[in-house]
């Protein structure tokens, strides 16, 4: 189909972009009839220009359709010349855009800075650049519009350029293209003009027709992220996915990681039929000469150029949800083909897209941008992203609503993950819960303060252990006194206090114990990612369903009435949230049921 | 077009599944008399959600593209649509690479379009390089039409009522999109092979949904039908 180069334009509107993308579409007849008629008329209204045609009028005819519904939006432009074709993400530029911005980098081959000649590199350009620059877009364009209004003067043009240069260093390696231009008259953009008798570079669509950008390069061997195991009978096993580099032919040696295992490709299917070799961009289906277990999120790559793993990195985070991203909070990951569940365990520094600089932060909030270590569930093939664009990007989801919350580069592997490997263990969970004649379990029990879920873990642990059974209670307010006790009570620092209860309960799990815990746990995310440490069947959920008013009423710490008076912070049911369960295992109502009654509830409904 | 589709589905791995909305088509709905709007509501939005509904998919391919029309503009590879099948334009999903969010909540489900950043150009040069069959009506014939609102619509249907004045004559059309009749008019044009095609598409000086009357309705037309779960 072609070759089509995408692209990124960054700037303000002051600074001349609508009229350089209104001119690139005009200059390359994309408006159609209807369109030109209207801004025809238009100019001679509302137009600056004496009658000729204003370009800012096109896209202001957007910007008021934006203001309606849709402000914060990517808008996609197609435009084509003989040579390529072009699709140029065009995206609002100021701070609260930030996520927008990302998101039409993430795609973009080369990046349009506009910048207005009379003011030169301002903060906006530096903004702009650090953030196409982490995703990963390395060819700039340093469109210095404008030009007529400082008499195309080359001193001028080169200062902008020198400026942009000292602060572009710190970057890392860019190709940086500066063209002087008019994007009113379209000097220098479709072609090039002659009032600068000084410079002799491309127009700035010849520079976009020629230019071969780094994205492009290809680097390393094949490599093919797993998308699907087509098993349509007991005599095929095909790999599916698309070559994300290299190429491959058959015969190849590959090996597949994350297990390491190698073989040759047996044969390579393409379209249905059965080609010799497949390229960068392929979708086909691998068989192999030996039988080895790949699945989705696997990665086959040349024997000789393999795809490293790990599961703890190094990465950049942008948070694009408006609930913070908290450390220690478990999510999904998605890279590549692979979805594993992970959390950040540090936010190293948040950076001030504005100036670089480094903040220190424990949360981060949209549109904020951070370096963080993040650890996954399993190991996963993946690459650098400077190196691999398509193996080294992630996005965050978020385990309870399904919402995309966070984008993110992998910067490198954490060596530590390499060097603390699995203890695997003779005596196992089972062997250990076979002398105790008994079946591990974690009873979670969630509800507000005062809801009865102390009362309730001793009655069921008084008439467990009664009954032989091997038990442990974890009650928060215990735990807080030793484990936790460097914890307080911010968002933050409860979803700490949950992680760490989690681990420990699972360690008593493996130990064979009945371990109930009995903790206010009070949101959805942390209680999925408790669950998500066990096996299904070793997990139940029983939610002390206690309404609030019954809480306060009861109120058998006094805590309540602090929190009404504003002794206490950050209380659950008062100035904090609680997210009751959706799907507990178990529901216990407390208005209508004794502590004794719920025991009874649970003992029926457990087959212990 | 019917029976193009029915020819179709005689490809083997394929099952069709048609869904009408026999309630409506019963009450008499008609374009004729009902207009563009409460038509296409009826028959094609209402009509779909029950289908979806019926077989309970979690996911609807469909070929819409980002050039078409500003509303198609922003919409997402993967469109999420909540109970009930609505979109809300202003809380989808940020999609950066090719990472897709495929996960859905209860009840929720997904409009998947995998041709969102092709261009009409772009459909018309690869129909041409593999040689897929497309329908007779986008090629240029002589057809009986009539001039109604600057656009001419087809007459080959004993239902179309004609207005006052109205003469019927043959002319030499084809259509650049296919909806549903008679709400999609036709253009004039020659290009009768699908070379002919490329080389119009390519030239064209006005958008393709122009012969689309139910995107003329009112202001922001798509948008709104699209949040109501049209397609």
């Amino acid at each position: 189909m072609g070759d089509v180069l995408r692209f990124i334009t960054c700037g303000g509107v002051d600074d001349g972009k609508s009229t350089l993308v209104g001119r690139l579409l005009y200059e390359t007849r994309q408006l159609f009839d209807d369109q030109l008629e209207a801004l025809k008329s238009d100019s001679a209204r509302f137009g600056t220009r004496g009658g000729e045609l204003d370009f800012a009028l096109l896209l202001d005819g957007l910007h008021a359709e934006r203001e309606q519904a849709i402000t914060i939006d990517v808008a996609y432009r197609f435009f084509g010349t003989p040579r390529r074709r072009f699709i140029i993400a065009d995206t609002p530029g100021h701070e609260q855009y930030t996520r927008n911005m990302a998101t039409g980098a993430s795609t973009a081959d080369v990046a349009i800075l506009l910048i207005d000649a009379r003011n030169g590199v301002v903060t906006q350009t530096c903004r702009h650049s650090r953030i196409v620059a982490m995703l990963g877009v390395k060819d700039l364009v340093l469109a210095i519009n404008k030009m007529d209004l400082v008499a195309w003067d080359h001193a001028t043009f080169q200062k902008i350029v020198h400026h942009y240069e000292i602060f572009a260093a710190q970057l890392g390696p860019l190709t940086i293209t500066p063209i002087p231009v008019c994007a009113l008259s379209g000097e220098n953009v479709a072609r090039r003009g002659d009032q600068a008798s000084w410079y002799d570079g491309p127009a700035l669509l010849e520079y976009l027709e020629e230019v071969a950008p780094s994205t492009r390069r290809v680097q390393g061997g094949f490599r093919m992220p797993v998308q699907w195991v087509n098993r349509p009978n007991s005599d095929f096993r095909g790999f599916s996915g698309r070559v994300s580099s290299g190429a491959a032919r058959v015969g190849d040696r590959v090996r597949a990681s994350p297990s390491g295992l190698e073989t040759r490709i047996g044969s390579i299917i393409l379209s249905g039929a059965p080609v010799g070799e497949a390229k960068a961009g392929d979708s086909i289906t691998l068989t192999f000469k030996d039988e080895i277990d790949v699945g989705r999120g696997d990665v086959v790559a040349a024997a000789q150029d393999p795809v490293p793993v790990s599961d703890q990195f190094q990465a950049h985070l942008l948070w694009m949800s408006e609930k913070p991203l908290l450390a220690g909070r478990a999510y999904l990951l998605k890279i590549h083909t692979e979805l594993v569940g992970g959390s950040v365990s540090e936010i190293k520094h948040r950076i001030d897209v504005d100036t670089g600089s480094h903040l220190a932060a424990k949360s981060l909030a949209m549109n904020e941008i951070a370096v963080v270590n993040l650890g996954v569930d399993h190991l996963v093939p993946f690459d650098v992203y400077e190196r691999d664009r398509r193996l080294g990007a992630f996005i965050v989801i978020d385990r309870v609503t399904n919402e995309t919350v966070g984008a993110g580069v992998i910067d490198f592997a954490l060596r530590r993950a390499a060097n603390i490997h699995w203890q695997a263990l003779t005596v196992d969970k089972l062997a250990r819960a076979r002398t105790k004649l008994q079946k591990p379990l974690c009873l979670w029990l969630t509800g507000l303060s005062g809801a009865g879920k102390s009362t309730i873990a001793d009655l069921l642990e008084r008439r467990l252990h009664a009954e032989g059974r091997h038990t442990f209670v974890l009650d928060g307010d215990n735990v807080r006194h030793g484990l936790n006790r460097d914890l307080g009570f911010t968002e933050a620092d409860r979803v700490e206090n949950i992680r760490r209860v989690a681990e420990v309960a699972k360690l008593m799990v493996d130990a064979g114990l009945i371990v109930i815990v009995s903790f206010i746990s009070p949101y959805r995310s942390e209680r999925a990612s408790a669950r998500s440490l066990f096996e299904p069947s070793e997990f139940c959920e029983i939610f002390v369903d206690t309404p609030l008013l019954e809480c306060e009423r009861r109120d058998p710490k006094g805590l309540y009435a602090k929190a009404r008076r504003g002794e206490i912070k950050n209380f659950t049911g008062i100035d904090s949230a609680y997210e009751p369960p959706e799907a507990p295992e178990i529901t216990l109502k407390t208005l209508a049921s004794s502590p004794s009654e719920c025991v009874e509830h649970v003992f029926r409904e457990l087959d212990l | 077009m019917i029976a193009f589709r029915d020819e179709l589905a005689r490809s083997p791995g394929l099952r069709l599944i048609v869904h009408i909305n026999h309630e409506a088509l019963s009450e008499g709905i008609n374009p004729f008399v009902h207009g563009s709007e409460r038509y296409t509501e009826m028959m094609k939005t209402v009509a779909l959600k029950q289908a979806l509904d019926r077989h309970g998919f979690d996911i609807a391919f469909g070929g819409a593209r980002r050039d078409e029309e500003k509303s198609r503009a922003k919409e997402r590879v993967f469109s999420f649509r909540s109970k009930g099948h609505r979109w809300d334009p202003r809380a989808q999903r940020p999609e950066l690479w090719n990472l897709y969010n495929t996960r859905i909540n209860p009840g929720e489900t997904i409009r998947v379009f995998p041709l969102s950043n092709w261009t009409e150009a772009d459909i018309w040069r690869y129909i041409e390089r593999e040689a897929i069959p497309i329908v007779p009506l986008y090629f240029a014939k002589q057809r009986l039409v009539v001039r109604r609102d600057d656009r001419w619509l087809m007459v080959d249907d004993g239902r179309m009522p004609l207005v006052e004045g109205e003469i019927p004559q043959m002319r030499m059309v084809r259509f650049r999109t296919l909806g549903c009749y008679p709400l999609t008019a036709a253009i004039e044009s020659s290009a009768a092979t699908v070379a002919e095609i490329v080389k119009e598409t390519v030239r064209a000086h006005t958008s393709e949904r122009q012969g689309r009357l139910i995107d003329h309705d009112a202001a922001a037309s798509m948008e709104r039908k699209k949040r109501d779960g049209y397609f």
